[in-house]
This record gives structure tokens, sequence and C-alpha cells, in this order.
């Protein structure tokens, strides 16, 4: 069996998995769009401005990647740690590539379902605005800007149980999406948090993404902070994951 | 005759402990291979290191003539998972799809939940499952792949007895159909009931490898437990394996004929009162084969379940 049949088989009964708890990806799907609904649109001077409203867009659809990365990688890797499923799996005649991108494809895709209300409600109700060749320039912006998000919630799962997990994931979530200008505009910040967030991930990731859709300056600390963060985060995704390897053997 | 698998002066060590203490072992096709040892004897890991999920400390494990841990080395292994492991919320035929679209040849889901019994449950979420049915899957699982060799561990601990001579008789058939099986097992019983060849393991170490009627010779033998003013006379009765003594009169005689035993008990005139005779735990009659201080502590723990010599995880 080819690497690539037996990813998609991995990656078809995660989804399943997860499709059988629908609340789970419900969740996902919601939340994000339910920030835009009550937080963006009734706002109409935000929503009546076409580079603001855009901008409200962007920011939320790169919370939807950030909620789902950390989420779909922590709490999915943390629990399949903790049950002897997933060393039987490793029995099977499947080479370690294929199961890794199995659950990187599962989590994307619900991923890229979850930004699609956003996108559909701030063309709709907004007067977010985009050519269509920017917005796929700005997907392929954030697909970039996630790894480090999708590294982070790898190294949250492979360093604590499930139950600190969900903690965990909360606490990083919420802060990153503060700090990163993701639920308020980085304008309305204090001057100092304004240069915190700049180090944030979430923060380049967003200035990132709006560079890539409207296009002007991309100032430096935003792609050598991209940089920074996803190979440090890679760095110490692959120091946890050989480190469990040693643990869950003793 | 074959060679499917063989582990070279194989040593694995968790930290201080030594799971497994350079250990020869060479598994041909054909056979049933029973794997009988106490708790901690190194038969798990033994078993993962066949299936590549644990590396050797030293030495080598050959799978079909390759490295276990290189996936295509594992295309004509089966093997199971715990049976808590199953994912609750996929469905028993899609557990089953899931893991034979792994192999190019596959069994059919009907024939196997015809012969696991499951055909009943394909539609049920393997959370809603019982016990015994959970244990069933996770042994039909190993042989979805028409497999060549089979590794078992402990496929039936915590089944009742109908169940277990289910899963037996199921194991026979797949093994009539051609493939070799390594099953792990503390009970004496299961390894008697299905094993051709039986290595028994302790303490890391391979302490028999033989054929059953070799090795039940050897460690099937009766406790008879008396009082005696004359305990050290009826140590040196003929038979006698090993003395357990619980106190001054009382003590406990280790014997592989218990009936002769008694027969010649009673000829020598020596006096006794309060005798009784049962069979063994396994953890006692490897007493005789390791001699071990360390194993004397596992005995006292063992909790035996029926006349017949198990024993039950303590």
């Amino acid at each position: 069996m080819s690497t690539a049949r037996l990813t998609v088989v991995h990656a078809k009964y995660t989804l399943l998995e997860t499709a059988r708890v629908p609340i789970a990806i419900i969740g996902g799907l919601v939340f994000p769009a339910l920030s835009l609904l009550f937080f963006v649109v009734p706002q109409r001077a935000v929503a009546d401005d076409p580079v603001f409203a855009s901008q409200a867009v962007i920011s939320l659809v790169v919370f939807a990647l950030l909620a789902n990365s950390l989420f779909g990688f922590g709490l999915n890797i943390s629990e399949a740690r903790e049950k002897p499923w997933d060393p039987y799996l490793r029995t099977l005649p499947a080479p370690a590539l294929s199961r890794v991108l199995g659950q990187v494809f599962s989590t994307g895709l619900l991923g890229l379902a979850s930004i699609l209300p956003v996108i559909v409600i701030g063309a709709l109700l907004t007067e977010a605005t985009a050519d269509l060749w920017r917005i796929l320039v700005g997907l392929g912006a954030l697909a970039v800007a996630s790894l480090s998000f999708m590294f982070l919630g790898i190294s949250i799962g492979y360093s604590m149980p499930s139950k600190a997990a969900i903690a965990v994931v909360q606490v990083v979530m919420f802060g990153l999406a503060f700090g990163g200008g993701l639920f308020l505009p980085p304008f309305l910040f204090a001057d100092w948090l304004n240069a915190l967030s700049q180090f944030l991930p979430s923060r380049q990731a967003r200035e990132f993404v709006i560079w890539a859709v409207q296009g002007g300056e991309l100032e430096p600390w935003v792609w050598v902070g991209i940089l920074l963060w996803t190979a440090g985060s890679l760095a110490l995704a692959l120091v946890l994951f050989r480190r469990d390897e040693g643990r869950r053997y003793r | 005759m074959t060679t499917l698998a063989t582990l070279d002066n194989v040593t694995r060590t968790y930290g201080d402990v030594v799971a497994v203490d350079d250990v020869n072992l060479s598994i041909e096709s054909g056979t049933i291979l029973g794997l009988l040892g106490p708790n901690g004897a190194g038969k798990t890991t033994v078993i993962s290191l066949l299936q590549g999920l644990r590396k050797p400390s030293r030495g080598t494990v050959t799978l079909f003539g390759g490295s276990p841990a290189d996936a295509r080395n594992r295309v004509l292994l089966g093997s199971t998972p715990q049976e808590t492991a199953l994912p609750a919320t996929l469905r028993v035929g899609e557990v089953l799809d899931f893991v034979g679209s792994h192999f190019a040849s596959r069994a059919p889901t009907a024939e196997l939940a015809d012969e696991f019994g499951l055909d009943r449950l394909l539609r049920r979420q393997t959370g809603s499952l019982s016990g015994g049915q959970k244990r069933r899957l996770s042994v039909a699982l190993a042989f979805v792949g028409r497999p060549k060799l089979v590794l078992l561990d402990e496929p039936t601990t915590g089944l009742d007895v109908d169940a277990r001579r289910t899963l037996w008789d199921a194991l026979r058939s797949q093994h009539e159909r051609g493939a070799t099986i390594v099953v792990t097992s503390h009970y004496l019983e299961e390894i008697e009931a299905l094993a051709q060849r039986v290595v028994v393991m302790g303490e890391g170490r391979v302490l028999a490898d033989d054929s059953l009627v070799g090795v039940l010779d050897r460690v099937g033998l009766a406790r008879v437990r008396l009082e005696s003013g004359q305990l050290d006379r009826v140590a040196t009765l003929p038979g006698v394996d090993r003395v357990d003594e619980a106190s001054g009169t009382s003590a406990s005689f280790f014997v592989r004929d218990s009936d002769g035993f008694i027969v010649s008990l009673v000829r020598s005139g020596i006096d006794f009162r309060g005798l009784t005779v049962r069979g063994a735990t396994l953890e006692e009659a490897f007493l005789s084969l390791t001699g071990g201080a360390r194993a004397a502590a596992g005995a006292r723990t063992a909790v035996r379940t029926t006349p017949s010599s198990t024993v039950k995880e303590s």
C-alpha cells in the first residue's frame, strides 16, 4: 500500500472518529463565525469600511485556524497518547509519515471548514472585499503562518496529559488571540501592548495574511517573527516527540 | 518449514530494569507457539520487540528477513490491540475496514465477523461492546490482513470459560488455514489447549523451550500441604521437588506426582495431619525452574482462581 493511499485512509478514519461527536466540529465551526456576527457585524463603523471589515474578517479567520490547530493537535495527541490504540496502529504496515500526515490533513480539512462561514458571513454582511486571487494568496499565507500554531498544538499534545492540555490550550488560545489583535484590532492597543503583541505568532500571522490580501508594506518583524516561531516551535515539537517515544516505552 | 522471525541475543532494559535478558528465539512457520510465564517475565516485551514497537537494547530482532521497524516487513504480521484500546466512536465494521485497508489481500469483513461471532455487531460502536465482544474484535483484527505470523498477547484474559473456548476454536481454525501463531499467557490451561511448542520465560530469560509435553512435565507441579512432627523425613521422600516450610510443624511440598507422593508418605509410616492437595500456581511451579528468591515474592501475591494452574493478575 502506498504512503499516499494510507495517508488518506488515516485521515478518513480520524475525521470519522471526530465526526461521531458532532459538537466537537460544530464548536470549531460556530465560534469564529459567531464572534464575527456579534462583535463585528453590529459595529457598522467597522463593518461598513471595506479596509477595516476585511481586516476584521482576516483576524477571525486567523483565530479560527489558531483554535483549530491548538485543539485539533493538542487534544487529539494528548488523548491518543493515553490510549493503547495508537501503539496498535504502529504495528500495522503503515509508515509513521502516513499516520502523521493523516492527522495533519484531517485537522487541516476541519480548519478549512471553520474559516468558510467566517468568509461567507464577512462577504454577505460586511463591506469586506478582496479579489479572488488575493483571497487565494491569503489562504496560502494563512497556511504558512499557521504552521507554528500546528507545532505549538503538537508540543502541547506531547508534553501533558489531556486534562491539562484542555486548560493549557484554552489559555494559550485566548492569550494569543487577544494579544495578537485577533479580537480587538491592534490600533486600539496601548503602546506597550502593541510592542509586546509584535512578538506573538498570532499578531505576525494576522499582519502577514492582511499583507497578502490587501497588499502594502510587509514589516520585517512580521516575516522574521514567523520564521523564528515556526523554526522554534518545530524544534520543540520534535524534541517532545522524541522524548515521548522514550517515555511511552518505560 | 521456514523461519519467520528470530531474536538473537536480545536484551531490552527499561532504565535499571532488565525486561528481556539475552534471549534467543526462533519462530518457525506452522506451529502455535505458547509463550508462558508469570507477570513481569518479559513476554509482552518480546511481543513488542517483534512488532517493532520497541527496539532491543542489545542484539538483533528479525521479522520476515528484515527489521520489524520497517513497515514493509510488517505486511504479513497480525497483532491485537488491548481490549480497552478500540476507538469508542467507530463501528465494529469500520474498525475492521480501517485495519483491513492496510493490506493488499484482506479477509472479507463478513467472513471474519462470522468466524469471531461479530456478525450481529458490525453496526455497533465499539464503545458499546461488552468486554468479551471487544476481546473477540481485537483478536479478529489480527487476522484481517491474512497474516503469516500472528502475535497474540494474553488474548483471553478476563473472558469466561465459554468465550475462551470459542476464541480458542477460532484460533485453531486460523492455524489450520496456515497462520503461525505466537500466544502469550499466564494460564497454563490456555497453553495446554493451544500450543504445540512452549517457551517458558521467567525474569526476562528463556527457562525452557520444548514441546508441550516436555514443558508440562516440568511445570505441572502439585502442592501438598500437611502438618507433621517429622517434616524433615517427609522432605526426603521420593518426588519432592521443593519444600516451603510455613511453621515448625506445617509445610508445603511441591511434587510432580501427588498420588505417588501420598502413597509413599503413607507407606513410610510418618505421622501426619491436615493433608491438602492442589495444583501449584504457575508462579509456584516457576520457582522450581528458577530457584530464584525474587519469584517467591510473586508467588505470595498470586491469587488462585480455578482448580487448575491459573493465576490472576495481582
